[in-house]
């Protein structure tokens, strides 16, 4: 059977309809005399146009406006663009601690959120032999049911300080509308607590009874990597390969191109090529400041998944996720245990013309956005680069490599052993759109 | 929840949830009632969600939850086929009831927003414009939101699969407002806010965090968008500042739309 696989000139092995992923893609695999010819994650989520459209908004508009390119991490698009405003209107450094603060609390909302997701109800299903989570939880209940109250935690979070988890009505250029009063988290904290360990029990669990496969590929990892503490909305844009550049500068070391077959469009590192961003890429730059309660448990997932960091397999971003969600779920405690609404919840933000980028660690990775303003706060011109564009030409020579070394599978399992590598990215299609449906053509 | 009594054999009540031009959010939205994840996919046959499952069971569905708004080819045939495999469909959010945020090309020319974003524009295949479900096919019944409330949202399946009409208030979001006790943005902060006009159903989020209410629930029935524009300009604000506030998630969806044109005319007059 395995040997007729390898042995069929052509192959063509298509996924028209990519499930358990956020949007839409598709995948194609080209296979000609037992090698890949081409691997293509298609990304077929309509084109939306926000660039477009935010071009003449008031600027007070826009965090609202781009938390909609996504309902998964609209955290994140709402912190991108306040950074980046705030460097184009001049107040960047006028932002206070306290506000700092409450935006990585925020920011803990969403890793927690989007990360126990897509480990647990959208990932987890690959390895444990379920189509869903929906299957699964007939047979693993109080582990879905863990997962389910973790996840809460996270919306929780959000929705405590910024009205709702699915785009946030909180958030503004210059901070925040308002803070809750303390004892809005008196109810969340023993929760809280109770999730932290339990999260540090399931990172064991991942770590241990999951089986990831072997898998190898020489990464360029790219993150945020600040002095004083693991990446979220600060800090200089670095990579594994050498460079370091500030946010603003970030054009002058990756490019963007559009391919015929995607409405994403795909980047790559000047003179290079493909990148990595997300959970494994911040983890391998920045596990030195991990929170204690996540570096402590860091020997032991490396001891079970065969190895120390750097990790260059894919697969294990899974284990990276989880040890992020430890890590958020530890920091937004110490936030809370010592909560006192700072005193002033926004600095004042007077519209003047500038120009101004930024980019925040969204949970899927580097999220960049720059706007121009005119001297009445108008934007003049927006560019956003969400992590999945930034993934897509990695993504796809990874499925090269890996299809190269699986081609005894057959077309099915071929398929599914595609699929499972690509959710290693938490692919989100609709930001991408700038994803997915998988096809395989063995010719 | 669901009379499965009542159905031929006592099966289950088939459930299929469609993504067309939107963020997720709104189907993020069923995955985030946590507490009530479980006993809800146990009184529904989950047969179709690609979002969080492979599997898909063959058509019809009882129950078809339709998110984003229609704005390719594709997505209008691909409609069709939806409308035809269930025995009732419901669109969820502002994207499918409204057209959503991308609705704001209805206004713009489309080639230049491709060729804005796009160095390749002739691999863009896109409408014109992006239109609620309702322009295109019936609709049983649409929920407001950007993104959905949801316990609005499982109210609405609830009093689906049980037959009986569900409990979605149509007034204003000032209801809201008066019955929690915040002051009013309005008049006491002196802010433009969109609640006199607004359907309830979000929980007053906006005032509740000291902000005017952005409309993000779309208009309510019957309003006085007018009267409102009117305490707006005396505010200070202008023709054209009201026509961008009017002009965002639910811009497209009639009584927003009338008004927002309106507001534009006048602006540009001025």
């Amino acid at each position: 059977m395995s040997d007729s696989n390898v042995a069929r000139k052509e192959r063509v092995i298509r996924v028209d309809a990519l499930a358990r992923v956020e949007g839409e893609g598709a995948l194609c695999l080209s296979i000609r005399n037992g090698e890949v010819e081409a691997a293509r994650l298609k990304i077929y989520e309509p084109p939306r146009f926000f660039e477009a459209f935010l071009r003449g908004r008031d600027f007070r508009e826009v965090p609202d406006i781009t938390a909609r390119i996504c309902g998964i991490c609209p955290v994140a698009y709402q912190m991108s663009s306040c950074h980046a405003l705030e460097n184009a209107l001049g107040v960047a450094g006028q932002i206070d601690p306290g506000i700092r603060t409450m935006r990585n609390l925020l920011y803990c909302g969403e890793w927690i959120e989007s990360h126990v997701l897509h480990a647990f109800l959208l990932h987890l299903p690959d390895y444990l032999g379920y189509e869903s989570a929906i299957s699964m939880a007939q047979d693993h209940r109080p582990l879905v049911q863990r997962a389910l109250k973790l996840k809460k935690l996270g919306n929780d979070i959000i929705a405590i300080l910024a009205g709702r988890s699915v785009h946030p009505v909180g958030v503004c250029v210059g901070g925040f509308y308002s803070f809750p009063p303390a004892d809005r988290w008196a109810g969340l904290l023993p929760a809280l607590k109770a999730g932290l360990d339990d999260m540090c029990e399931l990172t064991l669990f991942l770590a241990e009874k999951v089986e990831y496969p072997d898998f190898e590929q020489d990464y360029e990892f790219v993150a945020l990597c600040p002095d004083n503490e693991y990446p979220m909305n600060l800090g200089p844009i670095a990579s594994s390969k050498g460079f370091r550049v500030e946010q603003e500068e970030y054009l002058s070391v990756v490019e963007e191109k559009q391919a015929a077959y995607s409405t994403a469009l795909q980047a790559t590192v000047k003179g290079r090529g493909p990148y990595h961003v997300g959970p494994l890429a911040r983890l391998n730059l920045n596990a030195a400041r991990l929170h204690p309660r996540a570096a402590e448990l860091l020997p032991k997932v490396c001891r079970a998944v065969g190895g120390g960091l750097p990790w260059r397999n894919s697969f294990l971003s899974l284990p990276a996720r989880a040890l992020e969600t430890v890590h958020a779920l530890a920091l937004a405690l110490d936030i809370l245990e010592s909560y006192a609404p700072p005193a002033r919840s926004r600095v004042p933000v007077l519209p003047r013309a500038g120009a101004g980028a930024a980019a925040t660690e969204a949970p899927r990775g580097v999220l960049w956005h720059r706007y121009e303003t005119d001297q009445e706060g108008l934007v003049r011109s927006a560019r956003i680069i969400p992590p999945t564009s930034q993934n897509q030409l990695q993504i796809e020579a990874d499925l090269k490599k890996l299809a190269g070394e699986s081609l005894h599978l057959d077309d099915e399992q071929l398929g599914l052993r595609c699929e499972h590598l690509i959710r290693n990215y938490d692919p989100c299609l609709s930001c991408s759109t700038h994803f997915l449906k998988l096809r395989v053509d063995r010719r | 929840m669901a009379d499965a009594a009542t159905r031929p054999g006592g099966a289950k009540p088939k459930l299929a949830v469609y993504k067309f031009s939107s963020c997720d959010g709104c189907q993020l939205s069923l995955l985030n009632l946590e507490d009530e994840l479980l006993d809800l996919v146990g009184a529904v046959e989950v047969a179709y969600f690609l979002e969080a499952r492979r599997q898909h069971l063959p058509p019809p569905y009882d129950l078809g939850l339709v998110e984003g708004s229609v704005s390719t080819p594709e997505e209008e045939q691909r409609l069709y086929q939806v409308r035809r495999d269930c025995r009732m469909l419901i669109t969820i959010g502002a994207c499918a009831t409204s057209g959503g945020i991308q609705a704001l090309r209805n206004w713009a020319e489309v080639e230049e927003f491709i060729r804005a974003v796009y160095p390749s524009p002739q691999h863009v295949r896109t409408l014109e414009t992006a239109t609620p479900i309702a322009a295109h096919v019936f609709v049983d019944f649409e929920l407001r939101g950007c993104p959905v409330n949801k316990d609005q949202l499982l109210e609405l399946i609830a009093a689906t699969l049980t037959g009986r009409k569900p409990a979605i208030p149509t007034y204003s979001l000032c209801i809201e407002c008066k019955r929690l006790g915040i002051p009013c943005r309005l008049v006491s902060a002196g802010q433009p806010c969109l609640g006199p006009v607004t359907q309830a159903g979000c929980g007053a989020l906006c005032p509740g965090v000291n902000r005017a209410c952005y409309g993000c629930f779309g208009p309510m029935e019957l309003p006085n968008i007018e009267s409102l524009g009117n305490w707006f300009q005396g505010l200070g604000y202008t023709p054209g500042q009201i026509c961008r506030m009017l002009r965002n998630f639910n811009g497209y969806l009639e009584p927003f739309k009338q008004a927002s044109d309106r507001y534009e005319r006048l602006e540009r007059s001025a």
